[in-house]
């Protein structure tokens, strides 16, 4: 029956007595050898302080609602047990670079804007068939690693080049780029193309690579920027000198 | 006050799919829900969705009928015949849909999308994205939403129905970001909550996955139908009850008790792993309670090692992820330990074929709704279906419901007055003097439920439980609010859907006692066969304003097309 200590990040903006950021400290107590950070976010809501505000759902690392900055390190809280963190306090705050709402909840509206501005669906132009649109299965291994995404927030909060410039597109977005330009089935290269090729899109991405060690499902939004920047280029070389023999 | 024509709540593959049907045809719908639509429980299914597509090389003979035969079977009978052949005749063209939009099916090598084999099924019918289908079905709703527009309401807790007149006129919701409750009217809503999964302490679903859309309908005088009927997955992860999905044993993997033996030979010889839900899961059941589990723990196997990394890591990959991270277990290296738990709803808001129920303008899709299709159990990879399929029809019927109406302006009082009951009834409960802890008082109603309505059922064991439920109920009254600020309430929110899953959790007790039979996951030990001379015939659970339960009534299960026989695999 151990006892753990978990130190919050706590702040609600619109507390008119306390709306500054502060520190509080919390024992959890659980039983057996498993505790899950979102789990202990319970137990902290449910017996210290019913006001504490946190996102969650599927409790499963599915849904990408609890995406927190735990023991200095971006991660869905619950996919987080705590003695992989091998650490006597659990140290929680919310996704950093992002507007706060409370507590651990961020404003994610500006991170959906930049999604739905990419186009994020299937661009088709010639009419459809009337079974599957065929692509072969290794067509189908080029979208494996980009249709994973939850859109958890971690990688566009830690990118360096988006704290930088708002109006960077971000790692999320550009993955959501890639995933449907390397769709064998996607038909919108030349719709898309004007949104990401430029110093707002691909171009700001210095490979820093702080998205690929945040991404909690081990994704790479780096390789598919690299990709998109690739392509681009090897468009204007098509263009130039025709198809390479 | 904000109006649309159409609001659906919630923003699953069910409300997306009826959402994107009317707003396809120029209508403006509205989705209110209480995650980003993205992140809905519907993303948490694996294995896939059925349609009889004949692409597999072993099911060239399927056919719509047999998809249909098969559910009906699955079903123990319980099912609407017309309306499991609506869905399996629907199935085909809404997959292949899925795929115009972008859905990211898995393929066979000839570039057509691939299929499995699935638990009580003819055939390998089951269409899969390896073992994230629904978050790649879910992704690809959400994808066309944005395509088309469709205004999302996020974070916004859906609390009650506006009804005048006898006809549903709007919502009531709770703002998340912003605090404060509102009122949305509108000509027609259609309820697409989910399940209610978190009643029992041992479940599958999401933390959010608490039935409200089901409660709301049932306050407004709206039946549930069924709602005894609930289904117990065979493989819940043994310590955090996460799914393995029953595509882990469609791709070949088996079940292993302590003994070291496939046991599913003793209970369904023909099927093996691969029987339907309710039977693998008394099975294992069995197992464990007569001994045979793994160590004295409490668990059995699921064993995929035979398969090989290169299969695991192609067609469960997340699978072998989940059991790492929450299990500590590589399914590669060593066998999964798992056990039955609460996984689907059957039962829900009492719909037909076309998402309507007994009050004008208000519709229900999905797993809150009962159309019935699912019977006394589901078959795996017909949730997906039932969400896209019955989303798609209720959109459409709301659209022909939308044409049948002369006056379309919501009555402004009764929408203000409806959103001034809720501010009053959130003050009530914050002034209440009760010292009832609302969690602890959750927790021993989940488990009531784990314990006294699981696999096995018998009179006492569920009379004790329901004099559980009925305290419970009483001391409901006694909870008041820990916290009243106005931004992300997350104490308010459990507290008012912790009062809505008793009054579930006693349609279940209720109708299951009163079932004296043994059909599909309703299992009594004390009725242990099927009745149809008495019991052939849906519950039908209408609330009563004043007392603790529920009053039941009973209706015909469609029949016609296929012949009751017993239920072998």
């Amino acid at each position: 029956m151990p006892d753990i200590k978990f130190r919050l990040k706590r702040q609600d903006p619109g507390d008119k007595k306390n709306p500054e950021a502060h520190w509080e400290e919390y024992t959890v107590h659980y039983e057996g050898e498993n505790l899950t950070v979102l789990e202990g976010l319970f137990y902290i809501q449910e017996n210290y302080d019913g006001g504490l505000s946190f996102r969650y759902c599927c409790r499963a690392s599915v849904c990408g609602s609890c995406a927190m900055y735990i023991n200095g390190a971006y991660r869905l809280a619950c996919q987080t047990n705590v003695k992989h963190l091998d650490a006597d306090l659990i140290t929680v705050a919310p996704m950093p670079h992002l507007p706060l709402v409370k507590d651990m909840v961020v404003n994610m509206d500006e991170f959906f804007a930049k999604y739905e501005y990419v186009m994020p669906w299937l661009v088709r132009h010639s009419s459809d068939p009337e079974k599957e649109i065929i692509q072969s299965p290794k067509e189908r291994r080029k979208i494996d690693m980009p249709v994973d995404c939850i859109l958890c927030g971690c990688c566009y909060s830690s990118c360096p080049s988006a704290w930088g410039e708002e109006n960077y597109l971000g790692p999320a977005a550009l993955l959501k780029t890639f995933r449907f330009e390397v769709d064998s089935r996607d038909e919108g290269w030349k719709d898309r193309k004007p949104l990401w090729q430029n110093e707002r899109g691909v171009y700001r991405c210095h490979t820093i690579m702080n998205c690929v060690e945040a991404c909690p499902k081990e994704l790479n939004p780096t390789e598919g920027i690299q990709w998109l920047k690739r392509e681009s280029v090897h468009a204007v070389r098509r263009k130039l000198f025709g198809k390479a023999k | 006050m904000i109006h649309h024509d159409v609001i659906v709540v919630g923003g699953g593959l069910s409300g997306l799919r009826a959402a994107i049907e009317a707003k396809k045809a120029g209508v403006d719908v509205a989705i209110l829900s209480q995650v980003h639509p993205g992140r809905s429980h519907s993303g948490q299914a694996q294995g896939g969705i059925n349609a009889a597509l004949g692409n597999h090389p072993d099911g060239r003979d399927d056919n719509r009928e047999k998809h249909a035969f098969d559910t009906v079977k699955g079903g123990d009978f319980l099912v609407d015949q017309d309306c499991a052949i609506q869905m399996a005749e629907d199935a085909p063209r809404v997959i292949y849909e899925m795929d115009h939009w972008g859905c990211p099916f898995s393929r066979f090598e000839d570039g057509t999308i691939a299929q499995r084999p699935f638990g009580g099924a003819g055939f390998p019918r089951c269409c899969y994205g390896a073992d994230k289908t629904g978050h790649y079905l879910l992704h690809t709703l959400v994808e066309q939403a944005y395509r088309l527009q469709v205004k999302m309401y996020v974070e916004q807790y859906v609390s009650s129905l506006i009804v005048h007149d006898g006809v549903c006129q709007g919502v009531v919701a709770y703002d998340m970001i912003h605090g404060g409750f509102e009122a949305f009217t509108a000509n027609a809503v259609v309820i697409a909550t989910g399940g209610a999964g978190r009643t029992y302490s041992n479940t599958t679903n999401s933390l959010i996955s608490t039935g409200c859309g089901m409660f709301m309908a049932y306050y407004a005088g709206v039946p549930l139908k069924d709602m005894e009927f609930v289904q117990f997955h065979p493989t819940g992860l043994y310590t955090t009850q996460i799914l393995m999905t029953e595509g882990a044993r469609g791709e070949g993997g088996y079940l292993v008790n302590g003994k070291g033996e496939r046991f599913m030979e003793r209970y369904a010889p023909k099927f093996m792993e691969l029987a339907p839900r309710d039977i693998t899961a008394r099975s294992i059941q069995i197992e464990i309670n007569e001994g045979r589990d793994i160590d004295g723990k409490g668990y059995v196997f699921l064993d995929l090692r035979h398969l090989g990394a290169e299969k695991i890591l192609e067609r469960l990959p997340g699978i072998r992820d989940l059991a790492i991270h929450f299990e500590g277990v590589d399914p590669i290296e060593e066998p999964i330990p798992v056990v039955p738990v609460q996984h689907y709803w059957m039962g829900g808001i009492d719909t037909d074929v076309d998402g309507a129920t007994i009050m004008p303008g208000l519709f229900a899709a999905g797993e809150c709704a009962c159309v019935s299709v699912h019977g006394a159990n589901r078959l795996g990879g017909n949730s997906l279906l039932e969400t896209i399929v019955f989303g798609r029809r209720a959109g459409a019927e709301v659209l022909r419901y939308l044409g049948t109406l002369t006056d379309k302006r919501p009555n402004a009082r009764t929408a203000f007055a409806a959103a001034q009951a809720m501010e009053q009834k959130v003050e009530e409960m914050a002034a209440r003097s009760g010292t009832e802890d609302v969690y602890a008082l959750r927790a021993t109603m989940t488990n009531a439920m784990k314990d006294h309505f699981f696999l096995f059922r018998d009179e006492p064991t569920m009379q004790a439980g329901i004099d559980k439920l009925l305290d419970i109920k009483e001391r409901v009254k006694n909870i008041s609010l820990r916290w009243t600020g106005s931004v992300f309430n997350i104490d308010m929110i459990r507290t008012m859907e912790f009062e809505g899953m008793v009054d579930l959790a006693l349609c279940v007790a209720l109708g299951a006692i009163e079932r004296k039979e043994s059909r599909g996951a309703h299992y009594r030990t004390d009725y242990n066969t099927r009745d149809d001379a008495n019991w052939l015939k849906h519950t039908l659970a209408y609330y009563q304003p004043g007392s603790a339960v529920p009053r039941l009534d009973s209706k015909p299960v469609t029949l016609g097309h296929f012949e009751l026989q017993e239920r072998k695999y």
